[in-house]
């Protein structure tokens, strides 16, 4: 035991800590059960960002829901509102019904497209700071150090037998965690349904069976996925690490250890010279912050989910022995060999795989973009009745039904006109019209309505056994029209 | 077997101890069950008892659970029952509708948007289930079933006119029955063979439709006509709708304008049967049926005049 302290001392004031990687190649097995891990608190620029990335994106999902747009009487104001049961996605002043979903895949797209070059600049990103189980692992861990202390006292406590103050931590810990879970399930549905009345409704039993469903699976996932599995969710579950890694290529950004800075590694005394060793006094600082459990040092890995906490552990202990920062830094892959071979970094941002990430998210933006300002907001279609084909009539004229379905997507009824581009000897009957207005059509807001017409051809002018024409609508006070071809089927050879 | 426990043998691969029994040098390994799937039967057998007591479960003998014939379980439930009350809510939600259409003229019918959607759905269903047999699924019936769409009344097309046709029936058993009988010229031996001929050709010129007939062929035709048909046909062949002979002067004939189909028909005399709907169907859906019909496109307004109001 007598070298007990130099081996505990990485560098005078700091203690190696105990922490191993849990993937650490020697002791890997088929199967192993979870090994706890306890990321002790980092300090520094990156921790502070994913803090504010966290309360930005739960202060969007669990905020948002609020807010309020007014649409005018009968329409839902909330801002954001996936209406299920009046079949419409409402955003802000965007309003989608469901035969438009493509602009929701338009968006994904988008998404995805926008992921992809991301990551080939920067990394996993994504994964390190705004994938929402990191978020909400993050926030449940800093809960857990909240009651049990940081990471020291938590494994302490761990070991310890069963007291009341273990049980109050304890019980304490998994309590805010369900709460929190629970909100968690809650805000989801605020989506679907108006949230103020959703949350009245919720606890006194009145909600719909499926928004208890929906927040039950929700705060289970929630509770069980960031409470229980955390890092095992990345390791094992998730396919983005495996996509993630033909995403990046050797100029993308990694959370990289220095190897031609940090080797050979190494405790390091009191005034010891730097010359012929490493930067890296083993002090494993990286892997106590790290809540994967694993050692960056052994480079990139599937586990890895860069959230750059090493970075901060790595530069607060950089800072303490008077080396320069950035040990542990984002770097590529190709430069740290180029600083192996003495040579500068070269950054290559902009690479045919980046080229085509940004361009194809910059067409698909047009297009989506294209078509939500080409929105029209009158629509019209028409059936021809095909049962029966053509009506002979008593005087030899022809006669075909037709089903008209007018599209309002504006928020205020319209009045329209119904015109037929064709043959002028074509006889209208409108189902429903005012004896003093035979072509008008009077449509609701923001719904589809049906109409009946029947168009007689005299005998005189059937020729041959079809005749081709258009509908029109035009609303009589915007001017918006719109237009749809039909037929006149005669019967006549 | 616990005095067997220290001397089961270990699987060193796995762990896992064998079962104890050797069947000709061969061992089977007893590998727990998984934990969780344990527990998953547990609860389900926890979850079946807690359904027995709340849901029907046990068949029982007859007179020994009540009225039934299984046990109802402490929630009472009953599908056949759930079946019944939703039957009831739906008559209940559309009683608002049949109240609406009770009385309705047909003009009040057709300028209510929602009641004149309300009607083609109700007289659209009924059609499909009692009269499409007839006059096919788009009402545009066959030689010998009227087709419905068209302007062509035998009986007359007001709304009145359908919902009188649609309770009486034409020639059926009700004691109020529209009725005719036009004679079987043919078959009864009233006409020859070559009269039949003659009057087919000039019933078919009265309407324009003849063929290449010499004058005296047509003139033969106008005098057998003149005694044997004018009396229903009217001497100018408009018909009347009192004794439901047809118009013959028009372009659509209910059995055919061929000149074989007019020879078939004034040789066989047509009886075709409706039958009656009153008390088979219940006034509201008579109503809406004559309404449907009315509103196929053909349907006379009640003074006799034109179909509606027209556009361009």
């Amino acid at each position: 035991m007598s070298d007990k302290n130099t081996r505990a001392m990485a560098a005078p004031g700091i203690r190696k800590s105990k922490a191993e990687a849990v993937n650490a190649a020697d002791t890997r097995e088929l199967y192993k059960k979870r090994e706890p891990i306890y990321p002790k608190l980092a300090h520094g620029k990156f921790r502070t960002v994913k803090w504010v990335v966290m309360a930005v994106t739960l202060g969007i999902y669990y905020l948002v829901p609020f807010l309020r747009w007014d649409r005018g009487a009968d329409a839902p104001d909330q801002a954001v509102l996936v209406d299920f049961a009046g079949r419409r996605f409402y955003f802000f002043f965007i309003e989608i019904w469901p035969q438009e979903v493509y602009y929701i895949t338009g968006l994904l797209i988008l998404a995805a497209l926008a992921l992809f070059l991301a990551t080939a600049l920067f990394g996993r990103v994504w994964c390190g700071y705004a994938c929402p189980q990191t978020v909400w692992t993050d926030l449940f861990i800093w809960v857990e150090r909240a009651f049990e202390g940081d990471r020291n006292a938590r494994i302490k406590l761990d070991r310890s037998p069963m007291s009341f103050d273990k049980a109050w931590r304890k019980i304490g810990k998994h309590t805010v965690w369900l709460v929190i879970a629970l909100a968690t399930g809650g805000a989801w549905i605020l989506y679907f349904h108006d949230a103020y009345d959703v949350i009245g409704n919720f606890f006194t039993g009145q909600a719909e069976p499926s928004s208890y469903l929906f927040a039950g699976i929700l705060t289970f996932t929630t509770y069980t996925l960031a409470g229980t599995m955390r890092e095992q969710v990345c390791t094992y579950m998730c396919p983005w690490p495996r996509i993630q890694a033909a995403m990046t290529d050797r100029d993308a950004l990694n959370v990289t250890y220095r190897v031609d800075r940090g080797e050979p590694r190494g405790p390091h005394k009191k005034n010891e010279s730097w010359d012929g060793r490493g930067d890296c006094i083993d002090c494993k600082q990286c892997v106590a912050v790290c809540p994967m459990g694993i050692d960056i040092r052994d480079g990139a890995q599937l586990e890895c989910i860069q959230c750059a906490l090493c970075i901060d552990a790595c530069d607060d202990i950089m800072k303490k022995v008077d080396r320069p920062t950035g040990l542990i830094t984002y770097e590529t892959d190709d430069n740290v060999d180029r600083f192996q071979r003495g040579e500068k970094a070269v950054y290559k941002f902009i690479r045919p795989r980046t080229v085509v990430y940004g361009v194809a998210f910059a067409i698909v933006a047009a297009i989506m973009l294209a078509a939500l300002l080409n929105r029209s907001e009158l629509e019209l279609n028409s059936q021809r009745d095909r049962n029966p084909n053509f009506v002979i009539l008593s005087d030899g004229s022809v006669r075909n039904g037709y089903n008209l379905k007018v599209v309002n997507k504006a928020n205020e009824p319209r009045t329209l006109t119904l015109s037929i581009e064709g043959d002028p000897q074509i006889e209208t009957r409108l189902l429903g019209a005012a004896d003093d207005a035979p072509m008008q059509l009077r449509v609701d807001a923001d719904r589809t309505q049906d109409f009946v017409i029947y168009l007689t051809l005299p005998a005189s002018a059937i020729d041959g056994a079809r005749e081709t024409f258009n509908f029109r609508v035009t609303d009589t006070r915007t001017g918006e029209t719109a237009t749809t071809p039909s037929m006149i089927v005669t019967g006549a050879e | 077997m616990s005095e067997h426990d220290q001397e089961r043998e270990r699987d060193a691969h796995s762990g896992t101890a064998t079962t104890g029994h050797e069947w000709d040098g061969i061992k089977e390994l007893d590998t727990p069950l998984p934990r969780w799937w344990l527990w998953v039967f547990y609860a389900s057998i926890a979850w079946s008892v807690v359904y027995m007591i709340f849901m029907p479960a046990w068949p029982a003998l007859p007179g020994l659970a009540g009225e039934t014939d299984h046990t109802r379980g402490l929630r009472d439930h009953s599908e056949r029952a759930n079946v019944a009350q939703a039957i009831e809510e739906l008559h209940a939600s559309r009683a608002s509708g049949f109240a609406a259409l009770e009385g309705a003229s047909i003009d009040q019918i057709e300028n209510d948007p929602q009641l004149l959607g309300f009607v083609r759905a109700a007289g659209e269903a009924a059609f499909g289930d009692n009269c499409a047999t007839c006059h096919g699924s788009g009402a545009q019936g066959a030689i010998g079933y009227p087709n419905l769409n068209d302007d062509v009344w035998l009986w007359g097309g007001t709304y009145e006119d359908i919902r009188t046709t649609l309770r009486y029936g034409i020639r059926s058993e009700h004691p109020d029955t529209r009725f005719s009988q036009m004679p079987s010229f043919g078959r009864d031996e009233l006409l020859t063979g070559s009269e039949i001929a003659d009057v087919a050709d000039y019933v078919l010129s009265m309407s324009g439709r003849a063929g290449d007939v010499s004058a005296e062929a047509l003139a033969r035709g106008q005098e057998t006509y003149d005694i044997q048909c004018a009396s229903c046909h009217m001497p100018d062949g408009t018909g009347d709708r009192m004794q439901g002979a047809p118009n013959l002067v028009d372009q659509d004939w209910l059995y055919g304008s061929s000149r074989e189909q007019v020879i078939n028909i004034i040789h066989r005399g047509p009886y075709g049967v409706m039958p009656a709907w009153e008390g088979r169907l219940n006034e509201a859906t008579i109503d809406a049926l004559a309404a449907y019909v009315y509103l196929l496109g053909g349907g006379e307004e009640a003074e006799g005049a034109a179909n509606g109001p027209t556009g361009r």
